[in-house]
């Protein structure tokens, strides 16, 4: 025996068929394969959010335990989601299968896999719903586009809604309005009902519940935390920032995500904010509780959604200020835009938010009365009332990626275009049917962020990364701007990857660069310490 | 006519051919869509690939330096390391040229007694595969390199606070933050 035997032979080699087997999606299996899945929630997160059945388990092991009369919950979790949302029955009713969304799934773009077409990862859910709730269903089954709830399923769905970011560009497309990412959510709400949770969405979920931000951080810790940007701020401008916090009375609460506290380059962005209000004399605080804007509930339940986000309100009232500012995030912007009111709501004890500054009165945030900070930041540069030296950011040649949520949840587009153009002198967009409303995802919103998942997330960040690229090759870009926490983190290895030498910044980091403060001295670095004119290598 | 000029004359009809044969490796729906949609940007992976292999085609029978060769190679393989597939099954598609050339053009090649030339192009097509595995092996690491940045950039800002913090009891009178 040789220990070539069972080498292929060269006249064998010539034989490989490299095309894959030809199977319908149904009989196609999930294979779990490492660094293209999350790992699974740990069982203390479940138990701290009183959520059922913790337990420790792996995807990559056959037997996922689940609970003895799982298929029991899981259709009477579909009966119960049919007749509290009506939008889940219609959505399950109405797609006619036009194909319109198959193509627009950056995931189904980068990876390739038919069932990451938004009709089909619909269909994962629907072809369940047929079976058990439709007559023809029932009778026909396969035949009519239903099949059997099986633990293979369960563990499809488990990989498909964890490959959904929830973004919603899909929808952009569906001529009926189906929204997908309603169908990934309460595809997920039903995973939780048997247990089965992704660790980087219920940990900071958890976390939220505890001390009020995805992270853990306790008021002393975020105290110590803003005083170090304070001493940086102090290093590069000569100029000492106050940092208000649970200032009781003051005019505004200002709220961002944690990731701008804690990570780079998040951090310079947060350092943004601090020049920024300081330079106007604005009587804000920040809540060492309302210490967070993310809501990580979001890609977890929709009760998850209103427990961790009444804390906004909450302290809103507690501090007695009038309205609230938010900053550059992205999926708080969905929450607050289109949850809050009706969730946390009414806040009627606070007023219709009015610039200080400008006395602009912000109509579109009359009923949350939460501004976002590019509305903000864009009418004190239409008002004139910023001192801006956009040579301090001469080395940045800026693009900008908007974030799902703000652009498909808000609308909100031209406000960051128009910051950034008065805070640096070059920006050039990406190609129309990559940027607005049609955004790419940057593949690592919706609790996919996390390292485990790199490659799946490389997949689906190749239709951002390949319009970064071309404005890099095209104008030589070499910053990417973005107004999302999440995407501060996600974009710098999409990036790395898909179009090396293009860095990620906050907006905000880019106005307080250029924002001349009275006192200040000369400046000779920017907010990440590195000289002002030449491009670092 | 010379082999090389021989294989530009085909080159349409061989590129298009490679291409389909590319296509294949990915799920029926997928290569329909792959093969339909010409917008660069809806449609990145196919506009990707058929760009790579037409300029590769070129740059093998133009003796294109390697450098350039490397650079088209890249963006395809940047693609297929990331997505499901084997190593071997990323890297078939850089075979699947002797299988075209081979349908389309040996019997051509042997009647013109062009054989040896046609054996010399097929080890360029296998030095294209080696050049490709050095390409994969990169983009490889770069995963990894991606996952490991991932978790020091989250403690990154840590690291810059613990050395903000003052050490000697002089560090401690000029630092704002600790007098308190």
């Amino acid at each position: 025996m040789s220990e070539l035997d069972g080498v292929p032979k060269p006249e064998e080699l010539l034989k490989i068929d490299y095309q894959p087997p030809r199977k319908g999606w149904m009989d196609t299996p999930v294979n779990f394969k490492p660094g293209t899945y999350n790992y699974p929630a740990a069982s203390k997160n479940h138990k701290i959010l009183e959520l059922p059945f913790p337990r420790e388990w792996s995807p990559m092991e056959e037997d996922w335990k689940l609970p003895e009369n799982w298929k029991e919950i899981v259709v009477n979790g579909i009966a119960e989601r049919l007749s509290k949302y009506r939008s889940f029955k219609v959505f399950m009713d109405i797609c006619v299968r036009c194909g319109a969304c198959a193509d627009k799934c950056h995931f189904f773009l980068g990876s390739g896999d038919p069932k990451n077409m938004p009709v089909l990862r619909a269909e994962l859910l629907r072809s369940i719903y047929r079976k058990e709730f439709t007559a023809a269903g029932k009778v026909l089954g396969k035949l009519a586009g239903g099949r059997e709830l099986t633990p293979t399923v369960i563990k499809e769905w488990f990989y498909y809604f964890y490959q959904c970011t929830e973004c919603r560009r899909c929808s952009v497309f569906c001529p009926y309005g189906i929204d997908t990412a309603e169908i990934t959510m309460i595809g997920r709400e039903l995973l939780y009902l048997l247990g089965l949770g992704i660790n980087w969405a219920l940990e900071p979920a958890a976390k939220c519940f505890m001390t009020g931000n995805h992270l853990g951080v306790y008021p002393h810790t975020l105290k110590d935390t803003l005083e170090f940007f304070a001493d940086d701020i102090e290093d590069i401008t000569g100029v000492r920032v106050e940092i208000p916090l649970n200032k009781k009375g003051a005019d505004i609460l200002f709220v961002t995500p944690s990731g701008d506290y804690f990570a780079d380059p998040g951090t310079f962005t947060c350092m943004g904010y601090l020049i920024l209000f300081h330079e106007l004399g604005l009587n804000y605080t920040w809540s060492t509780y309302a210490s967070e804007g993310g809501n990580f509930g979001l890609f977890t339940s929709h009760e998850m959604i209103k427990r961790l986000n009444a804390k906004i309100y909450a302290e809103a009232k507690r501090l007695g200020v009038k309205w609230i500012l938010g900053g550059e995030c992205g999926h708080m912007w969905r929450v607050i835009h289109q949850y809050m009111d009706t969730m946390n709501g009414p806040a009627d004890f606070l007023q219709e938010p009015v610039s200080p500054i400008t006395g602009t009165k912000f109509e579109n945030a009359k009923s949350t009365k939460m501004v976002h900070i590019m509305e903000f930041t864009a009418d004190l540069i239409k008002h004139n009332k910023l001192k801006l030296d956009p040579s301090r950011n001469d080395k940045l040649k800026v693009t900008f990626h908007d974030s799902c949520n703000p652009a498909r949840a808000m609308g909100i587009f031209e406000e960051p275009r128009y910051v950034i153009r008065n805070v640096c002198k070059e920006f050039y967009d990406m190609p129309e049917n990559t940027i607005k409303e049609k955004t790419f995802c940057c593949a690592g919103g919706a609790g996919l962020g996390n390292d485990e998942n790199m490659e799946m997330r490389l997949r689906g960040g190749l239709p951002r990364g390949n319009a970064v690229k071309y404005v890099q090759e095209k104008h030589g870009v070499n910053r990417l701007a973005c107004m999302c926490a999440i995407d501060r983190a996600t974009l710098v290895p999409l990036c790395d990857y898909w179009a090396p030498g293009v860095q990620v910044t906050g907006i905000h980091e880019m106005v307080a660069n250029a924002l001349v403060l009275k006192g200040e001295k000369e400046r000779e670095t920017d907010l990440r310490g590195e000289p002002l004119k030449e491009l670092e290598e | 006519m010379k082999f090389e000029e021989i294989l530009s004359q085909h080159k349409p009809a061989l590129v298009k051919k490679w291409f389909h044969l590319v296509l294949r490796t990915y799920p029926e729906e997928t290569a329909t869509f792959l093969k339909n949609e010409n917008d660069p940007f809806a449609n990145p992976v196919g506009a990707t690939i058929f760009k790579g292999i037409e300029d590769l085609f070129d740059g093998l029978i133009k003796e294109g330096n390697h450098k350039q060769i490397s650079s088209f190679l890249d963006r395809i393989i940047h693609i297929r390391a990331v997505q499901e597939f084997t190593p071997a099954q990323a890297l078939s598609f850089i075979f699947m040229l002797k299988k075209v050339i081979r349908d389309e053009l040996k019997k051509e090649f042997k009647e013109k007694e062009l054989f040896d030339e046609f054996l010399t192009f097929e080890s360029k097509i296998d030095e294209l595969a080696l050049a490709a595995f050095n390409r994969y092996v990169e983009c490889r690491e770069k995963v990894f390199e991606l996952r490991a940045n991932e978790v020091k950039n989250r403690y990154s800002g840590l690291v810059r606070r613990l050395n903000r913090i003052p050490k000697t009891p002089e560090e401690k009178t000029k630092s704002k933050s600790y007098k308190k």
